[in-house]
């Protein structure tokens, strides 16, 4: 499988950047908004499979890193009257000092314990959110002011909350990081993930120190969930503490078992499948919650390893 | 000559079982030391505290003149000591090239070259004659060749100690014998400890052999003692051949 040459790779992630390029010009206006969330949640998820997918670390605190992103960018526009790239990369530096402390404390488990210790551990960001409200907002959230949301190239001034400008700002988080997921998974760095979610005890007596290994994953991991969500405070401007609840814990989970853990593209088609399921659904009944799960049945009998997962066991073997 | 690897007092206790019981073992650089005795006599436990799966309750293990006993097993396959396990236990998702792969990279960890990767893997792949199955998924090779690829991970490692617990469990005849000529191979520049419950492939491999029963060395001597050593065929030989 390392034989295929690499061209073959980056052809098919560079078409579906091209592809969503294009719809940028196609879509109309409403499925344009929800495209870009779509996008900046879709990184979300892509950080997240790096660790439940790549490393076969499940864990059920992920809100707490998408949330430090959020608010560390939030937080340095609304206090500190940052401007919105120093914004960004105070939200990547809480995502990723938070990932390598909640990593150091929470590696010390496995499994089951791995999952109720990442959990709690968000839980305690989540309520440290409501606590401290007279900074956060508190259950209220903080609106982004308008005026911060600029990114200056050269001269020209673009406005991040301008439909076109918010949706190739996405899609370019989204192209960086899928991109380097993509070299990441095929590197041997990539390869030793593989071997610890296979095999940690054999991986160790191959002389590798698992701990760094998985260590230095929660902590990619955590800093591109932070970068999705310091993104999402810069381009939709708001900052709420439902970010940090229990759900968004779940739901990064879920959109990478719908599209297909392990896969490079499977988060995007996870994210994508469940907005628009809901989306459709909800147009035509309260109860969508109701097709949701119908969904979820579905996928699980007939696409048990997820869309991409299933696709890639059946008909193309080669797919990263 | 130093020896390559020294236990001294070394025990490890499970609960009230002494598992292995105030050891002391000496192993040269160069020798194909067998490890034989009976089901439970502590001998897989022994060559576990020897590479780090686990720690020891008293004694110490000492490797090229150093004090390994609180070592982590990863820092003690940097030193040179590889285990090939006893359960085959290879990436069964991966191709038998990423399997071997993953210890030539860890080896050459300095070195930034793919070529010399390829170059590795393909080099223990065409020892134990698995060059022709590179690309096959680990899972989907034939029991036999699993082993086979578990000691190609042993070997690109190029460890200066190779552990191998019961490698031929399994094995057909015909394999055995490839199997015999590759250790002898092998042993050319690697010390190797081999544990085995076949009585033939030990006696035809081993320099010398020492005996285990109850978490204590019995015996220990060239193959030829061994079988003629009353008290191993009392232990042992004798439950095994009576």
């Amino acid at each position: 499988m390392r034989d295929i040459a690499p061209a073959r790779f980056y052809a098919l992630h560079l078409a579906v950047i091209a592809v969503l390029f294009a719809l940028n010009f196609l879509l109309p206006a409403y499925h344009h908004g929800l495209m870009a969330r779509i996008l900046v949640l879709a990184v979300f998820a892509m950080g997240y499979n790096m660790l439940f997918g790549y490393a076969g670390l499940l864990s059920l605190g992920h809100s707490m890193f998408f949330a430090a992103g959020l608010y560390g960018a939030g937080l340095a526009v609304v206090h500190l009257g940052w401007g919105a790239p120093p914004a960004f990369a105070a939200g990547l530096a809480c995502g990723a000092v938070l990932s390598l402390v909640i990593g150091l404390l929470s590696l010390r488990t496995s499994g089951v314990a791995f999952m109720i210790v990442t959990m709690m551990f968000a839980q305690v960001f989540y309520l440290a959110i409501l606590y401290f409200a007279p900074w956060t907002g508190g259950d209220q959230g903080l609106v982004v002011p308008r005026q911060a949301r600029v990114l200056t190239i050269g001269d020209q001034p673009f406005d991040l909350a301008d439909p076109q400008v918010r949706y190739l700002t996405a899609l370019a988080l989204f192209a960086a990081v899928l991109l380097a997921c993509l070299a990441l998974v095929r590197s041997r760095y990539g390869r030793v993930l593989v071997a610890i979610r296979e095999n940690e005890e054999r991986t160790t007596m191959l002389g590798y120190d698992t701990f760094s290994n998985k260590l230095a994953a929660v902590v990619v991991s955590g800093t591109i969930c932070a970068a999705a969500g310091a993104a999402y405070a810069l381009l939709f401007g708001y900052v709420g503490s439902n970010f940090a609840g229990v759900q968004y814990s779940i739901l990064p989970l879920l959109w990478v078992l719908v599209g297909g853990a392990a896969t490079t593209l499977g988060p995007l088609l996870g994210t994508l499948t469940m907005y628009y399921v809901i989306d459709v659904a909800s147009g035509y009944t309260t109860a969508y919650l109701l097709v949701v799960g119908v969904v979820l049945i579905l996928l699980v009998l007939f696409f048990p390893k997820g869309i991409l997962g299933s696709v890639r066991q059946r008909w193309l073997g080669w797919l990263p | 000559m130093k020896p390559l690897l020294t236990t001294s007092g070394l025990s490890r206790r499970f609960g009230g079982l002494r598992a292995v019981d105030d050891v002391d073992f000496t192993l040269m650089p160069g020798e194909i030391r067998g490890i034989i005795g009976p089901n439970g006599a502590g001998k897989t436990t022994f060559v576990s505290l020897l590479c780090g799966r686990i720690l020891p309750s008293t004694g110490t293990v000492m490797f090229d003149g150093a004090d390994i006993t609180g070592l982590p097993a990863f820092r003690r396959v940097r030193r040179g000591i590889a285990y090939t396990f006893q359960i085959t236990s290879v990436f069964a998702k991966l191709s038998a090239y990423d399997n071997v792969a993953l210890p030539v990279q860890r080896r050459l960890s300095d070195s930034r070259s793919t070529a010399s990767i390829r170059s590795g893997v393909m080099g223990a792949l065409e020892r134990t004659g698995l060059a022709d199955r590179a690309s096959m998924p680990a899972g989907e090779l034939a029991y036999g060749h699993q082993r086979l690829l578990e000691v190609a991970m042993g070997l690109a490692l190029k460890p200066r100690l190779l552990i191998l617990d019961e490698p031929t469990q399994g094995l057909s005849d015909g394999e055995i014998e490839n199997f015999i000529d590759l250790v002898r191979d092998i042993a050319r520049d690697a010390t190797v400890l081999i544990i085995e419950h076949n009585m033939p492939v030990v006696m035809q491999l081993a320099g010398r052999i020492t005996v285990f029963d109850a978490g204590r060395i019995l015996a220990e001597g060239t193959p030829h003692e061994i079988r003629a050593d009353l008290r191993v065929q009392d232990a042992y030989l004798g439950t095994q051949h009576g």
